[in-house]
């Protein structure tokens, strides 16, 4: 009997993998597709695999196994893949040796991201070949016949998930032989007008591109993933990926061409489908890539006013499609009750070892480029201490470039440890060796942490837990050439305002290594409790302007125009910052 | 059977994912098809956390529509209140009896919910409250909360105790495991 097991689609594309015979896979974390290599790392057996310091190191790692004729897994999020765009580009001519598959993890409404990307539209420039599962089985299915395809085709296969279908666990069958997956090695052979893309052996690549494309549209018209589900034909409805199943479930009488193998886009099999419905709709999240193709081919496309081109598709949206193109549907009432709720965001953890340097900048006025990760929070009140965000390692080129365009005064970049190896420290380089004066602080928490704790090259362990060479920020800051390098104590606030002005204030540039644990990660959430003697609390506020959880209001004192704090025991870590906020020594450690 | 639509709703680090993965992981025991949704927001904790289970013959959707969630469990009295939008007109809704106050809240930037205790008698008259944490501790750890609104939660489903028991042997390590079982058995004896 066929095991059936509840995976998330990251899960299975794991078990897929190992399924599959993939032996080498890479990938920087990201959310939503960061479980993916964490739970390839339990087929480490079969499966040798890392977290790679950026997405273009793990592109290019896969690519290498994938030249030496290996099946080769990678994965990231929709803007890791912006980052490894330019090792595909270039492979995606050369074509797969062992089977190449790349994941790309969308994230529709930005629940977790800067920015909301189609990746599909990537892949189809890429020409790339585009799997598109809509619940786990297929995910699993499609990432076993995508090592075959781009073997059997020589091309890089894309599955592309989203939020929805990464994190959503759905039930699974992976066969009754379920196990790691034998498959010789293909041989390598040296071939430089293969491998060395020089224009000369470019111009023939571009060719085979071309008639490859070709063949997989040949393959998307024939392969099971795309299939026609005949019902009523007033409407043939076109879909792919999770949106099938909200298809399903507000339109489920009509027939629907279900693509599972979405580029190179089956042109035959669109008209086909096409003749034989009343009028053609088109249902996808985020780009119209499909409805641009379809209406290519001459097909009059429904028209609608709905705009789904943007945010994450659900259910409610396509009835409120469904009300407009056929009227026998309501959209439930909902009764919201949340006017005047307070909000509740996500806020750096109390004692996070962020905090210290965000409340020093902005007591220096400083201005203040930010980066990706927990500390982005340090932008919002009550410490208000950062300027921009622009994407991974973007702080370090823009406070540079903020220098050069003539702004004065306290300039700064802000970024965290594995933030500065995924792509700060090319950074760092271009300032010292242009002239900048800027200075660039490195949040170093020895940890991954806004994607859920990882493994980095400060961390001192690999992503299956083997023990691995710590990289010292200082000593790579001092190997560039900057002469003023500074380590401090995250957790010093005399320390820090020192250390941060002088360095600010300096005409030089400078890197500042700010130490501190993420305390999540290294269990220091119960590490001690502070108490403040309400007695001798004089209701300054100073302690409020660290923003921590745990500092709550207390008595009203003034007619309530102030109010004295109290710490809450439960919430409280024991970090010791609020002690040295607080000149009337009313704040203690108790434990 | 119709498919039923659960909403878990409450504040990162309860221990809601875990829940709602026991939840699935009985109906799929039971034979069911079920699908498992789950956000968690940019921060590790202390943000608005949900995660939707729907379970039946077949499950398309894994988003549940606003208005269509036949149970919503809260594991926070003032998330119950952000989360109304879900509930089905005749959903029914298991609160647990606890206070996370925001940090929006304890730092003075937004004003607290005065008449909570009213708004939600007044939004969820046939509400079912469990004390959680209080029960949590007669087991002997407060951590065991989420076993225990798991426990109440089992009362409100088709599946019997032993499906439910035999997914938390399958989800929870060895050491945890009697102390889960036994809070998951206070849940389900507080509302039986």
């Amino acid at each position: 009997m066929s095991q059936k097991v509840l995976l998330s689609a990251n899960e299975a594309v794991a078990w897929a993998a190992c399924k599959a015979g993939c032996t080498v896979a890479s990938a920087y974390p990201g959310t939503p597709s960061t479980e993916i290599l964490e739970n390839v790392a339990k087929f480490k057996e079969t499966i040798n695999c890392e977290w790679a310091v950026n997405e273009k190191v793990a592109m290019e790692v896969a690519i290498g196994a994938s030249i030496a004729g290996a099946r080769a897994l990678t994965a990231m999020k929709h803007v890791g893949l912006n980052v490894a765009m330019d090792p595909l580009m270039t492979y995606t001519y050369v074509g797969a040796n062992g089977g190449l598959v790349i994941v790309a993890a969308d994230d529709p409404g930005m629940h977790s991201s800067q920015n909301e990307q189609d990746s599909r539209v990537l892949v189809k420039f890429a020409r790339a070949a585009l799997f598109e599962p809509s619940d786990s089985q297929e995910t699993f299915d499609m990432v076993i016949a995508a090592f075959e395809l781009s073997e059997k085709y020589q091309v890089p296969a894309f599955i592309h998930l989203t939020t929805r279908t990464s994190h959503t666990s759905t039930v699974v069958e992976v066969g009754d032989d379920f196990g790691p997956g034998k498959v010789e090695r293909k041989p390598y052979v040296k071939d430089i007008r293969r491998y060395i893309p020089v224009p000369m052996f470019a111009r023939p690549h571009r060719l085979k591109a071309q008639e490859r494309t070709e063949a997989l549209r040949a393959f998307a018209c024939e392969t099971a993933f795309n299939r026609i589900e005949a019902g009523d034909r007033r409407f043939g409805i076109i879909t792919a990926g999770v949106t099938y199943q909200y298809v399903k479930e507000v339109f489920p009488e009509f027939s629907v061409l279900k693509l599972g193998f979405a580029n190179p886009f089956p042109s035959e099999l669109v008209k086909t489908f096409a003749a034989g419905v009343d009028r053609v709709l088109v249902i996808e999240e985020l780009d119209p890539v499909m409805e641009e193709q379809v209406r290519a081919l001459g097909i009059q496309v429904v028209e609608h006013t709905a705009e789904l081109n943007m945010l994450e598709m659900n259910p409610a949206r396509l009835m409120a499609l469904r009300k407009e193109l056929l009227g026998d549907v309501e959209v439930p009432a909902v009764r919201r009750a949340d006017a005047g709720l307070p909000t509740r965001p996500p806020v750096l953890c109390a004692g996070c070892s962020h905090r210290g340097v965000f409340y020093t900048l902005a007591k220096l006025g400083a201005t203040v480029t930010g980066d990706i990760g927990c500390y982005t929070l340090g932008a919002f009140p009550p410490l208000n201490a950062m300027d921009t965000t622009i994407c991974m390692g973007a702080c370090i080129g823009n406070a540079f470039g903020m220098e050069k365009a003539g702004m004065k005064g306290r300039l700064c970049a802000v970024l965290g440890d594995s933030t500065f190896f995924h792509s700060g420290m090319t950074g760092i380089l271009n300032v010292l060796y242009n002239g900048g004066t800027i200075t660039t602080i490195v949040l170093d928490n020895r940890i991954t942490g806004m994607t859920g704790h990882q493994e980095n090259p400060g961390s001192g362990k690999t992503l299956c837990g083997e023990p691995a060479p710590v990289t010292d920020i200082a000593e790579v800051a001092k190997a560039i050439g900057f002469k003023r390098v500074v380590k401090v104590d995250a957790y010093d606030l005399a320390a820090l305002e020192r250390v941060l002005k002088e360095e600010l204030d300096a005409d030089e540039p400078s890197v500042v290594i700010a130490g501190g644990p993420c305390r999540l990660a290294a269990k220091l959430m119960n590490a001690g409790t502070y108490e403040v003697a309400a007695e001798k609390c004089k209701a300054c506020g100073a302690c409020f302007k660290l923003g921590c959880p745990a500092i709550e209001r207390g008595e009203a004192v003034a007619d309530g125009k102030r109010f004295k704090s109290h710490i809450d025991p439960v919430q409280c870590s024991g970090c010791d910052l609020c002690r040295q906020t607080c000149k009337f020594d009313a704040i203690k450690k108790i434990r | 059977m119709k498919t039923m639509n659960v909403s878990l709703v409450g504040v990162g680090g309860q221990g809601i994912l875990l829940t709602s993965d026991i939840l699935a992981k009985t109906a799929a025991l039971a034979g069911l098809d079920v699908k498992k949704s789950e956000i968690h927001g940019m921060a590790q904790r202390g943000g608005s956390v949900i995660s939707q289970v729907r379970f039946g013959e077949k499950v398309f959707s894994p988003i549940i529509p606003d208005g269509t969630s036949d149970l919503l469990v809260s594991f926070e009295r003032l998330e119950t209140l952000r989360w109304r939008h879900l509930l089905a007109p005749d959903g029914k809704v298991l609160i647990n009896d606890m206070n996370m106050t925001p940090v929006t809240v304890s730092s003075g930037q937004q004003p607290a919910v005065a008449d909570l205790e009213a708004r939600l008698k007044a939004e969820y008259p046939g509400a079912l409250y469990i004390d959680a944490m209080a029960l949590a501790a007669t087991v002997g750890n407060t951590r065991a909360m989420n076993m225990v609104v798991a426990g109440a939660l089992s009362t409100l489903t088709p599946f019997e105790a032993e499906v439910w028991e035999q997914a938390i042997r399958e989800r929870v390590p060895g050491k945890l495991l009697d102390m889960n079982i036994q809070a998951f058995e206070a849940g389900r004896k507080a509302v039986l």
